[in-house]
């Protein structure tokens, strides 16, 4: 299948008298990923839930042509469940047993957490669960992954490794990923597609192409170059400077 | 105990008023013997078990209505917050009044002790769940029925065993109180006989029965936090 998955035309969200989105219009092809970077209250997390269908914007349209996850900061696990019993829950709609089961295995080898699966998550670091939480999304046939900060309440060198993980997974089961985040290393390193908010209420500022196939290193010249071409576009770094 | 027997010993305390500890053992061999020791048991933990198990059979659904339900929040939680903060013992009167004497009013008693706490902390904990795990299920498709059975009853969870927890413990204390004045038997009405016959040994057998399984009580009702699926709750 081709064609955008997700198409926001002259989408405004407003809540009361506070105006958050204005007038965004943005089309997310099949299999792409996009990164959503801004201002922390920029209003990035709205956006996501409009996509999501959590929320409904106040005027524009908002096409979804797939049902999408939504991966959360942190937390998003029930801690109630088994890592194993988290990931079954994107597996209910599939009828047959067998395929659940070899489908749950492969899933927990995938994210690295073979022998863990009877794990409760207050039994698992926070990489671990965030692992679980893709894996959740990635089972069953969903194309759509929308991720909230998904690394953001993890350490430095573990949000790095999970950013590998996420290519690889992506590699293995291909998917739709629309990213919110402030960190815009992250942003470089993972999409093909960079795009900058303004401050609120949130509009497209910028947005950057990164042309190069996944996954990739974050000292890659044109990773770097699209880090530092972001960062200029905030003013956050110097226009003269070339990296 | 060595305390307690030297001062009995040395005749510390007017004779009468505070027995020894061969006294307490006596008396409770004497209890045990005429079969009164189990009867009082039986009855007490008769009364406690029905009087909580109705409490909570209809307390934690209607703190889970009070909890989901805004409108019903603010239309019944003062009502229950008043019965809460009323003693129970205050019910006395009227559980004689309306059922006599014997099992009835202690029961009437304990559930009116247990069942406002536990609408409470049933709608406080419901009222506390994150929302991620509601949209979390959502987004995973889980229906109305599966909400309730697999995200709103396994959240509350460990709150509720506490609260079952707590919740026992003050039908425990209850129950020896309305023994003492309906009952005709039980370990509150053993502790209202020795009152009577003017035996301090059998009134110490009484109070440490009645201790002893309190403790049992609760050390059972712990055993409900082991269960894995509730163990995220107590080690945070």
């Amino acid at each position: 299948m081709s064609g955008p998955i997700l198409k926001l035309n002259g989408v405004c969200k407003s809540f009361g008298a506070v105006e958050v989105i204005r007038s965004l219009s943005l089309k997310v092809e099949r299999g792409e990923f996009v990164a959503l970077v801004g201002p922390s209250g920029c209003g990035k997390t709205t956006l996501l839930n409009l996509m999501s269908g959590y929320d409904y914007p106040t005027e524009g349209t908002l096409e979804r042509f797939e049902p999408g996850h939504m991966i959360y900061q942190e937390d998003g696990l029930f801690p109630w469940r088994t890592a194993a019993q988290n990931i079954e829950l994107g597996l209910q709609f599939v009828p047959d047993r067998v395929a659940r089961e070899r489908d749950l295995s492969e899933m927990l080898s995938l994210i690295g957490l073979n022998g863990f699966g009877d794990h409760y998550p207050h039994q698992l670091s926070g990489g671990m669960r965030q692992r679980v939480e893709l894996a959740r999304a990635l089972v069953g046939g969903n194309n759509l992954l929308l991720m909230d900060e998904p690394f953001s309440a993890l350490d430095y060198i573990t949000r790095l490794r999970m950013r590998w993980e996420l290519s690889r997974m992506l590699k293995e089961r291909p998917r739709t990923v629309v990213l919110v985040t402030h960190d815009i290393e992250e942003a470089a390193q993972l999409a093909d597609r960079v795009i900058v908010l303004t401050d609120r209420p949130a509009q497209i500022r910028r947005e950057q192409r990164i042309g190069l196939t996944r996954p990739r290193d974050l000292t890659h010249g044109e990773v770097v170059r699209a880090i530092h071409d972001v960062l200029a576009e905030m003013g956050l770094e110097g226009p003269g400077r070339k990296p | 105990m060595v305390v307690w027997a030297l001062c009995s010993r040395a005749r510390v305390f007017p004779a009468g008023l505070v027995p020894s500890p061969l006294e307490v053992v006596q008396g409770f061999a004497e209890q045990v013997q005429r079969g009164r020791m189990l009867d009082d048991l039986v009855a007490s933990l008769y009364r406690v078990t029905l009087g909580f198990l109705i409490a909570v059979v209809l307390g934690v659904p209607l703190g889970l209505f009070i909890g989901l339900k805004i409108q019903a929040r603010d239309a019944l939680l003062p009502t229950v917050n008043f019965f809460r903060s009323l003693s129970p013992l205050a019910w006395i009167p009227f559980a004689l009044m309306w059922f006599g004497l014997g099992d009835k009013p202690a029961i009437f008693l304990i559930f009116m002790a247990s069942f406002f706490p536990m609408v409470l902390a049933t709608a406080a904990a419901v009222a506390n769940i994150p929302t991620v795990y509601f949209r979390v299920a959502k987004d995973y498709g889980l229906d109305r029925g599966k909400l309730l059975t697999q995200v709103t009853l396994p959240a509350i969870m460990p709150q509720i065993i506490t609260a079952l927890r707590v919740t026992a413990g003050m039908s425990w204390v209850v129950v020896v109180a309305a023994e003492m004045i309906a009952g005709r038997d039980g370990l509150g009405f053993l502790i209202q006989d020795a009152r009577n016959q003017l035996r301090p040994d059998l009134l110490v057998v009484g109070m440490t029965a009645i201790g002893l399984i309190g403790v049992a009580l609760d050390r059972s009702l712990v055993q409900l936090t082991r269960i894995p699926s509730v163990r995220w709750g107590y080690e945070k």
